[in-house]
């Protein structure tokens, strides 16, 4: 069968050969035209001139457009309404788009946007935290608080009580490929957009409302995209929309890529938190009670800001069971790139604030932060453990699980934890990785080492799986047999690299008993599958897996019919079988045409049994969960703070993969991805709301050497007890969070350079690293 | 490579070849195989003309300033198989060279890199992996193993490199493809040609009477100027024909840089004479950055941040100009009179460098938020010489410390003639404060770069007494 097999990517003899298509890439017409933004040089006032004779009359140009010259809807939103194409009156940050500059040739589009004139009455901008608490300048109108029991009681009446605050960056996305669209203008009003898109759909709406016409109007198509992580949910709408105007406009093809330092002082980032804690817990290390502040920037506009910060509420409690928890999250208006979605989508950072409150625990007791967190660990599945992993050993004696804790196995949104791996995994991680041991032998080499320090770390995480917003979670999918047997596919998924296409192909293929070499796939198009969600919240395989699987059986439950007559019939090995009959594949579809039977379906899926009351924060937002840990060894330099990964172990859970090869993958690359987050990627903003970090020369992504020297990377042989597509589970996102065990073990050499506990913030910067080596030695 | 260098006003590069930037230039090279002869505005890109003039879209534009290596190719001259960044590669400068995209590479079937990566799983949204097959080529043809230093300069967003890695590994030893051999005979037949100047005395005759004109080497700073401020230069002058500027002469007691040597072999050349220098050069930009710049525009650009002055301040080097027919040497430090101000008179052109042969306790530490292709937050070079326990000389400067690369004259006097121990290592740490009034920016702030500095002299005291200091060097 062709699921679980390790197939390579289904382009990757296109990618290595130049030959794999991207936007810019696609052969254009002639007289094709070439977009570029003119952008606010203030972060925040009222434009009181604007002057763009120069703009006009520069080599190449066609026309300059601005706000007051969109036909019909100027927005770009993904949701409130709040994100103009072009500003109006008003500017909100730093390279925020003010006109458009159509011209015939991309360099020309370029050089002509910087010769506007511009004149800003300017405001003092609001930046920081601080600035915006200070001014309330908070979306969704204020704070939202989730509570589970009474944390401040329990807090108060625990043993022993800590509190914290810490700051984490952003991060840039930095896919390869940079945003880009090109509209084709057809007969009659419509348009055909290319777009690198993690949503087709809702370029189409967005593009629809900008043209004034149906959506039916409007037929989007994304073959591959040059990376994703998010960038690609929302902030590819501006492009999309501005060439799909100005092709109405002039009749005209018309591209539009970002050079990559406007794409990235236009497009938004991870958003940064603050997170505050106060925790209460006993002597042992269990936690009573806990109270979360969750603050973060969301830029100018709210794109998907609310869905964000409530994912990291969802998260702060990661793999613990906190049995009193608060949490209160702050959604900050500032005059920066509006933050967006980012694999992870708020995760990371709630999972963030949870570790540290593990590891201050465990340097508060003097304990071994990896007991610290087994203890508080969620209970296991019932019976389900030792048979999903399968050491041969029952979880550890010391700190076995208590199966028997009074209270209910529920997350701080009041859902029952019934799949919870990590006290098993954990315990095989810690063996694998010689854990034990090798903490020792740090120890003991730090202490005859003045200038290096080594650090080491576990981390677990545990992510659930689903989009918040329950009506998303619906997929679709078109399938063809063809007469001579050949298969097309499509449905609503897009690719961005992380083999969704392959896997989905390789579902196809099962179904029909043939190879991948028989299924065509196809680029994602919403002419074929309409109403799509988003590419995102690691969702791909399993609602598209679904929708394709419900399709291809309805091909294959109407081939069956006619062919077995009432006989049972197998598909396998390229083989259609039934009574004393094998045929091929190929002549199975033939005698079906022949004998007028349909070859052509579509398939639907919905999630089951979701159920979410944003506004109470109770729930089941999430289908399941999907687990990872990871164990990281660093050395710094304690004169400079320059540090290095030497190790990484890690072990993840991906239930019974598709492709194991293709999931290894998204595991290698997502955990590099997280520990460039909290290491080496910087953002940095000026005074003035001006980014500083807007390119490679400035911004520092892991290169080739940062990957961990020694990096072993095993997957859980499981099953997810949840009717997932072929018991396989999500794998876009969760790995990202092994990256956190990289922070925590730096962390951890600062603390063997002193007695105070090490309140490092991220990114850990050799400079952040050096001044954290300075406080607990002072 | 860099914005920050990018955006330093006035900085005299190289240039030459005196074509208006926009005014077209005449220039033959070898594409996949295939003679072309092109005319082109002087400043025209390698990859714009690629992607846009002859539709060979596999090489890929990611930055648009040789930071990321999804552009790269591969490149013969008559000596080496190279990879470079097509993004700031001006057309002119490929006169007389064989270049290989993605699409030639793979044309007589797959190279052994190309199958490894897709058995491997080396690929995954694919977009930077036609630049990582050029370099992966490059470093092949060249039959190298230290696989993170020749792919430092291609980043990946997607696989976490491991795949890759294995890739590299796996096609180690595999058989050379045709095409090298073929492509470096085409190149071997070439005669110079073009209108740039072929020698060092065509060249300061014509700088002489064009004294505007902006001199081009490797073009990674200048390439800048073009793709990032999107300026228009008026006039250039490509060196890359002058090939009495690319020499290396050894005597006994010292080396002599030609100011047109690439990174690459500087770095090739010093690893023997000065280690912990070639140590510093193996994480200067990156391979592709290396093979274009040189060591002649590292300096005469003035930057602050170039990694090559504090080395060479350190060791004393002596600076090379001409003007016409007239030389003139200096000490190094003394062309780096003041942020964005060197001495050199128009017309005056860096003609080469030259440094010692032996400084066996040189030093030189390079601080960035990433090792590898990252521009220095600081970089401190150290050439203390201790003769029975006594500090006998010391020569120390550092780079983005201050408005140019400078020499710790304050320092280095706590210094000489006190005891090496800790004492005089304190009173030196706070001399560098008078030294040194470094400012912040999104590299560092100004506090901690002071602090470093401290650190990197510390280091360089606890080195010399062996203790392990080097987190690159720390066994897993």
């Amino acid at each position: 069968m062709t699921v679980r097999q390790p197939l390579p990517h289904d382009s990757g003899p296109l990618h290595v050969t130049g030959s794999a298509r991207y936007i810019d890439d696609i052969p254009t017409p002639r007289d094709c035209l070439h977009i570029a933004f003119g952008q606010s040089p203030k972060a925040r006032g009222t434009i009181t001139s604007l002057d763009l004779s120069a703009v006009k009359s520069a080599t190449g140009v066609v026309t300059v457009l601005t706000a007051d010259d969109l036909p019909f809807s100027n927005d770009v939103s993904p949701s409130i309404h709040d994100e103009p194409l072009l500003a109006v009156g008003q500017v909100h940050y730093v390279g925020q788009p003010i006109f458009m500059v159509v011209a015939d040739s991309h360099l020309n589009a370029r050089k002509a946007a910087r010769l506007a004139k511009i004149e800003i009455a300017e405001e003092k901008p609001i930046l920081s935290v601080e600035d915006a608490m200070a001014a309330g300048s908070f979306f969704e109108g204020g704070p939202r608080t989730w509570s589970k029991g009474d944390a401040k009681a329990a807090i108060e009446n625990a043993p022993r009580r800590l509190t914290g605050q810490f700051d984490m960056g952003g991060q840039e996305h930095f896919y390869l490929e940079g945003q880009a669209a090109l509209a084709l203008p057809q007969d009659n009003g419509d348009m055909v957009v290319h777009s690198s898109t993690q949503h087709p759909t809702e370029i189409q709406h967005k593009v629809a409302d900008a043209l004034g016409v149906p959506m039916h109007a409007v037929r989007v198509e994304c073959r591959r995209m040059g990376g994703g992580f998010g960038g690609k949910e929302s902030q590819g709408n501006a492009l999309a929309v501005a060439t799909a105007v100005a092709a109405r406009l002039s009749g005209r093809a018309c591209k539009m890529r970002y050079d990559r330092d406007d794409d990235m002082v236009i497009t938004g980032k991870r958003h940064d938190f603050r997170i505050g804690y106060e925790v209460g817990f006993d002597d042992k290390g269990r936690i009573k009670g806990i109270a979360f502040t969750q603050i973060t920037r969301g830029g100018w506009a709210q794109d998907l800001t609310g869905p964000v910060a409530d994912r990291a509420m969802l998260h702060s409690d990661n793999a613990y069971l906190l049995p009193h928890a608060t949490i209160t999250s702050y959604r900050l208006k500032t005059n920066m790139q509006s933050a967006t979605a980012f694999r992870g989508f708020g995760g990371p950072q709630g999972v963030l604030g949870i570790e540290r409150v593990m590891d201050h625990i465990a340097h508060d007791l003097d304990m071994d932060p990896v007991d610290v967190r087994r203890l508080n660990y969620y209970a296991p599945a019932k019976g389900a453990e030792a048979k999903a992993i399968g050491t041969g050993k029952p979880f550890g004696a010391e700190f076995s699980p208590e199966t028997h804790r009074p209270e209910p196995n529920t997350t701080p949104y009041g859902m029952e934890v019934k799949d919870f791996l990590l006290h098993s995994m954990t315990e095989r991680l810690l063996e694998t990785s010689d854990y034990k041991n090798r903490k020792a032998q740090i120890a003991a080499w730090n202490a005859n080492s003045p200038i290096l320090k080594r650090g080491i770390a576990f981390s677990p995480v545990k992510f659930g799986i689903s989009f918040t917003l329950t009506h998303l979670n619906q997929a679709g999918a078109l399938v063809h047999v063809y007469q001579d047997g050949s298969i097309m596919l499509n449905h609503g998924g897009t690719e961005m690299g992380q083999g969704l296409f392959q896997k989905i192909a390789q579902v196809a293929a099962a179904r029909f008993g043939v190879s991948t070499e028989t299924v065509k796939i196809t680029a994602t198009d919403t002419a074929k599958v309409p109403n799509t969600s988003a590419t995102a919240a690691s969702s791909g395989s399993d609602l598209n897996g679904m929708a394709v699987l419900a399709a291809c059986d309805a091909i294959r439950t109407r081939m069956a019919e006619f062919l077995g007559q009432g006989a049972s019939v197998t598909f396998a090995d390229g083989m259609v079988t039934w009574g004393g009959h094998s045929i091929t594949f190929a002549e199975a579809a033939m005698r079906c045409y022949q004998a007028r039977v349909g070859l052509s379906a579509t398939g639907f899926y919905k999630t089951p049994d979701l159920s979410w009351d944003r506004e109470a924060g109770k729930g089941r937002p999430f289908f399941y969960f999907a687990h990872g840990a990871s164990v990281t060894e660093v050395v710094i330099d304690t004169l400079t703070g320059e540090n290095r990964i030497l190790r990484a172990d890690v072990l993840h859970d991906v239930g019974a993969s598709l492709n194991p090869a293709l999931d290894k993958g998204q595991v290698e690359g997502g955990y590099v991805q997280g520990a460039g987050w909290l290491t080496t990627e910087e953002l940095v903003w000026d005074d003035h709301g001006r980014l500083r970090t807007h390119a490679p020369s400035t911004y520092k992504i892991p290169a080739c050497s940062d990957r961990p020297p020694v990096f072993n990377v095993d997957l859980v042989d499981g099953e997810n007890p949840e009717a997932t597509i072929y018991r396989s589970k999500a794998v876009g996102e969760p790995p990202f969070m092994l990256g956190i065990s990289a922070f925590l073990a730096l962390s951890d050499a600062v603390a063997a350079c002193g007695d105070r506990y090490p309140d490092l913030d991220a990114p850990a910067t050799p400079e952040r690293i050096l001044m954290a080596v300075k406080r607990v030695q002072a | 490579m860099g914005l920050y260098a990018a955006s330093m006003p006035n900085d005299i590069l190289w240039t030459f070849g005196k074509a208006a930037g926009q005014d077209p230039m005449e220039v033959s090279f070898l594409l996949n195989g295939e003679t072309v002869l092109v005319s082109q505005p002087a400043t025209r890109t390698l990859l714009d003309w690629l992607r846009e003039d002859r539709s060979l879209s596999g090489t890929k534009e990611g930055c648009n300033e040789g930071d990321c290596g999804a552009c790269t190719v591969v490149v013969q001259d008559g000596t080496s198989v190279r990879a470079l960044n097509a993004c700031i590669l001006f057309l002119p400068q490929l006169n007389g060279k064989a270049v290989r995209t993605v699409e030639g590479i793979g044309k007589d079937g797959l190279h052994a890199v190309q199958q490894a990566l897709v058995d491997q799983h080396g690929s995954q949204c694919g977009f930077c992996t036609p630049g990582f097959v050029a370099s992966m080529v490059a470093g092949h043809a060249q039959g190298r193993t230290d696989h993170d230093t020749v792919l430092a300069g291609n980043l990946c967003r997607c696989t976490g490199y491991a795949p890759i890695i294995r890739a590299a590994r796996s096609a180690e030893g595999a058989a050379l493809p045709e095409w090298l051999k073929q492509d470096a005979e085409w190149v071997a037949a070439q005669k110079p040609s073009g209108p740039a100047p072929k020698t060092s005395d065509d060249l300061a005759a014509l700088y002489l009477a064009n004294p505007d004109a902006t001199l081009v080497a490797g073009a990674t700073d200048v390439g800048l100027w073009v793709t990032k401020q999107l300026r228009d230069l008026d006039q250039v002058i490509f060196l890359n024909q002058c090939d009495d500027l690319k020499t290396i002469e050894v005597t006994d007691t010292a080396i002599r840089f030609g100011a047109g040597v690439s990174m690459t072999d500087v770095r090739a050349l010093v690893a023997e004479h000065h280690p912990s220098y070639a140590e510093m050069i193996r994480r200067y930009g990156s391979e592709q950055v290396r093979n274009a710049a040189t060591i002649g525009g590292n300096i005469a650009n003035g930057s602050p941040i170039g990694d090559n002055p504090p080395a060479l301040i350190a060791l004393g080097a002596t600076l090379h100009l001409r003007k016409g027919d007239t030389r003139r040497d200096l000490p190094i430090e003394d062309f780096f009179i003041d942020y964005g101000k060197q001495d050199r008179a128009a017309g005056e052109f860096v003609e080469a460098v030259t440094i010692p042969k032996s400084a066996p306790d040189l030093r030189c530490y390079k601080l960035s938020k990433r090792f590898n292709q990252d521009i220095s937050a600081v970089c401190g070079c150290f050439n203390i010489t201790v003769t029975d326990g006594t500090v006998t000389a010391a020569r120390i400067a550092f780079g983005g410390m201050a408005g140019t690369p400078k020499l710790a004259s304050a320092t280095m006097s706590t210094l000489i003639g006190q005891p090496w121990t800790e004492a005089t290592l304190d009173a030196a740490c706070d001399a560098l404060a008078i030294d040194y009034s470094p400012m912040s920016d999104m590299r560092a702030s100004a506090a901690y770069r002071l602090e470093a500095a401290r650190g990197m002299l510390r280091r360089y005291f606890a080195q010399s007494f062996g203790l392990p200091t080097n987190v690159l060097e720390v066994e897993v």
